[in-house]
């Protein structure tokens, strides 16, 4: 029998094992060990293994981030938790001017593995400033990895993989799949870098996916089986390093391309992957890569709008229809993003 | 005691007036919000109210006023619109934002209200920049930036008060010090050094104030305000408070375990609209009769605000025209 945890529990787990395995390891950011513990990812690891190695926080991102570096330098294992992607630009300067280049900079003489977790919010009006996706802005420096899990098994897989790999890692979650269940292995595990994964076998078209997209493409998928599109699904796991390899080799098989992002579809992730198929897979293309990502707009409070910002079903069906060059417009059943059924408040 | 004796009459209605519209419509937000159709994280200020009621007493209309996520009591007290603040809770395009920025971002620029952000310390800098534009204009606006004593641990705090001292800036930092970060007590996350001497340290005249006496915070603002309209620079006030719901949300919240029902019920008793009444009593000023008048006025006023925005449209497209860099 295969156990079910969520994705929360999973990333739980993942923290506690890798307290458990390897003394260096210690994990803080704000809130990390408060009643709410980061929607419980970290209440487990906070209370088997106390304030020495789980602890609080003052309000210092960018502070704590560098701390990590030092840390790291130190010979520690630190892993700094963000309840949100969007306080990560307090940390940027310590993320992109010194975690990033320790390695390089320094001609290779020293590394600075840390691993930093940010949670993307979405839905219940939590607007601008509490809901972006940071993916890209960390994929576009050398010397930072990013993951983007899109399920519990790969939430777990990255996280142990981060706190024991050899460079700095951005660990995108998101808010929305915290409460996906699926099966996953009690024993540590990891997703390597750069390894991604065809999520549903298909032969007419590549839509690849990240995040809370890889959900939203296997619902689009059932409605494009109703309209006999036999969709594959790539979830690259990690945008960086990006499994340039599956992907290429899905749109060699179905010659066309759709790529889903959690982001702005100006300058990225979906910018990037459509780059790939430009560059290096344009005689596979059969039709224009098509992109389904969030207009150029930061996102909106209400309820109303909600719903006509985030992409969803209807979405990603007509991008298919336009890359297989069929009409596009014609009634969706299951229309825009799915309804949570999640109640306030946040 | 909060002495009321020797006030002048207007003033102690004006303050008695804000901070019960504060309260009022707070808790018609906390009465209504388990109806669902407020989808927003919302930041009560219940139990906060002095503060900006007493700060932005002090200030013109053309002041300007920079905010938090709890940004609902300094909206008020500001005079920002009640009806399209509500709107705005309840998503709706008659919102002060058309609902883009929900609870956490309100503003008015008509009232002076020129920003809020959900980030910490993140509206410090840039009430600093509202200052400039007053000085570098020769204009004798005042600049105010509301936060909570979390924003003091991040960087841009500490970048901002040296700006500020340095070019003499007429801003007044005050700092709403509820001893509180979500669910994190003060003593976890600073030393126990006052957030005042922070301020001395970094050049700026600042005072530790009872937050819930509505006068004491109410005198040392008008200092605070008279010296950086007359362009001898910024001030800083530490405000005691407390917050008596949850961090976010219209519960209590101390079966959670991060602080007692005692210590919650403590500061309940020391509530500033009636430490205040208790004051205006003793001192035989603004009578009962005539605050029941005022709060029966305040009352119809947030029915009516609410009434505004169940009423109003949702906004129908996302207008991205309008976001065009
Ligand atoms: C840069 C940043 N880090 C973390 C948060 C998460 N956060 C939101 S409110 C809050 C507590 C703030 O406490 P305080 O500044 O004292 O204000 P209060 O909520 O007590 O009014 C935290 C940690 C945030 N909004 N921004």
């Amino acid at each position: 029998m295969t156990r079910e945890l969520s994705y929360a529990q999973a990333v739980g787990e993942a923290t506690v094992q890798a307290l458990e395995a390897d003394e260096r390891v210690f994990v803080y950011g704000i809130g990390v060990d408060d009643p709410k513990a980061i929607f419980g990812t970290t209440k487990e690891a906070a209370r088997r293994f106390g304030p020495s190695r789980v602890f609080d926080t003052p309000a210092s991102e960018n502070a704590l981030t560098g701390l990590a570096i030092g840390a790291a330098l130190g010979g520690l294992r630190p892993v700094l938790v963000h309840a949100r992607n969007d306080f990560l630009y307090y940390c940027m300067d310590q993320l992109a001017n010194h975690a990033a280049k320790w390695h390089a900079m320094f001609g290779g003489v020293m590394r600075a593995p840390i691993v930093v977790r940010a949670i993307v919010g979405k839905g219940w009006g939590q607007g601008a400033q509490h809901s972006q996706s940071l993916q890209a802005l960390f994929a576009h420096l050398p010397g930072i990895q990013v993951a983007v899990p899109a399920t519990p098994y790969d939430a777990k897989g990255v996280f142990l993989q981060a706190v024991s790999g050899n460079a700095p890692v951005v660990i995108i979650e998101h808010r929305r799949l915290h409460d996906v269940k699926a099966a996953v292995p009690e024993e540590r595990y990891t997703v390597r870098p750069g390894q991604g994964a065809v999520v549903r076998k298909g032969k007419d078209v590549t839509i690849v996916a990240v995040s809370l997209m890889v959900s939203e493409a296997l619902a689009a998928a059932e409605a494009l089986k109703a309209r006999r599109i036999d969709a594959e699904i790539v979830d690259p796991r990690w945008v960086k390093p990006l499994d340039k390899a599956l992907i290429l080799k899905s749109l060699k098989k179905t010659g066309r391309l759709v790529v889903l992002d959690t982001s702005w579809k100006t300058c990225g992730v979906s910018a990037e992957i459509a780059a790939l198929a430009a560059e290096e897979g344009f005689s596979y293309l059969k039709a224009p890569v098509a992109r389904v990502a969030l207009p150029d707009y930061p996102a909106p409070t209400s309820a109303a709008l909600e719903p006509l910002f985030y992409p969803g079903t209807r979405e990603i069906v007509a991008a298919v229809e336009r890359t297989l060059g069929r009409k596009v417009g014609r009634k969706v059943a299951s229309s825009g993003p799915r309804q949570e059924a999640y109640i306030g408040p946040f | 005691m909060i002495d009321c004796s020797g006030r002048p009459a207007a003033l102690l209605k004006d303050l008695f007036t804000r901070m019960t519209l504060i309260r009022e419509a707070e808790e018609k937000i906390a009465a209504l919000y388990p109806e669902q159709e407020m989808r927003c994280p919302t930041h009560l200020s219940i139990g906060q109210e002095a503060i900006p009621a007493a700060v932005c007493a002090n200030l013109r209309k053309d002041d300007t006023v920079f905010l938090t996520h709890r940004c609902h009591a300094g909206y008020i007290a500001k005079g920002g619109d009640l009806n399209k603040m509500i709107a705005e809770l309840y998503g709706k395009a008659t919102g002060c934002t058309k609902g883009r920025g929900g609870s956490m971002h309100l503003v008015d620029p008509q009232a002076g209200l020129m920003g809020t952000s959900a980030l910490l310390a993140a509206s410090i800098p840039i009430a600093c920049g509202s200052a400039f534009a007053f000085k570098q204009q020769k204009q004798d606006g005042v600049a105010v930036c509301f936060f909570g004593d979390a924003a003091v641990e991040e960087g841009t705090f500490s970048e901002s008060l040296n700006l500020a001292a340095l070019w003499s800036l007429p801003v007044v930092f005050v700092c709403e010090n509820n001893g509180l970060s979500t669910c994190t007590p003060i003593s976890r996350r600073q030393p126990s050094i006052p957030i005042a001497g922070r301020a001395e340290a970094a050049g700026i005249p600042a005072q530790a104030l009872d937050g819930n006496d509505v006068l004491a915070v109410y005198d040392a603002a008008s200092k605070a305000v008279a010296r950086a309209r007359q362009g001898r620079g910024p001030s800083f006030l530490e405000c005691a408070t407390y917050r008596w719901r949850e961090h976010v949300g219209p519960n209590f919240d101390w079966d959670m375990g991060y602080r007692s029902e005692a210590e919650v019920r403590r500061w309940m008793a020391a509530d500033p609209i009636k430490r205040f009444e208790a004051g205006l009593d003793a001192a035989g000023a603004l009578p009962k009769e005539q605050r029941r008048l005022i709060r029966e006025g305040i009352l119809e006023k947030v029915e009516a605000a609410v009434a505004f925005a169940k009423k109003s449209p949702f906004p129908g497209s996302l207008d991205l025209e309008g976001a065009k860099a």
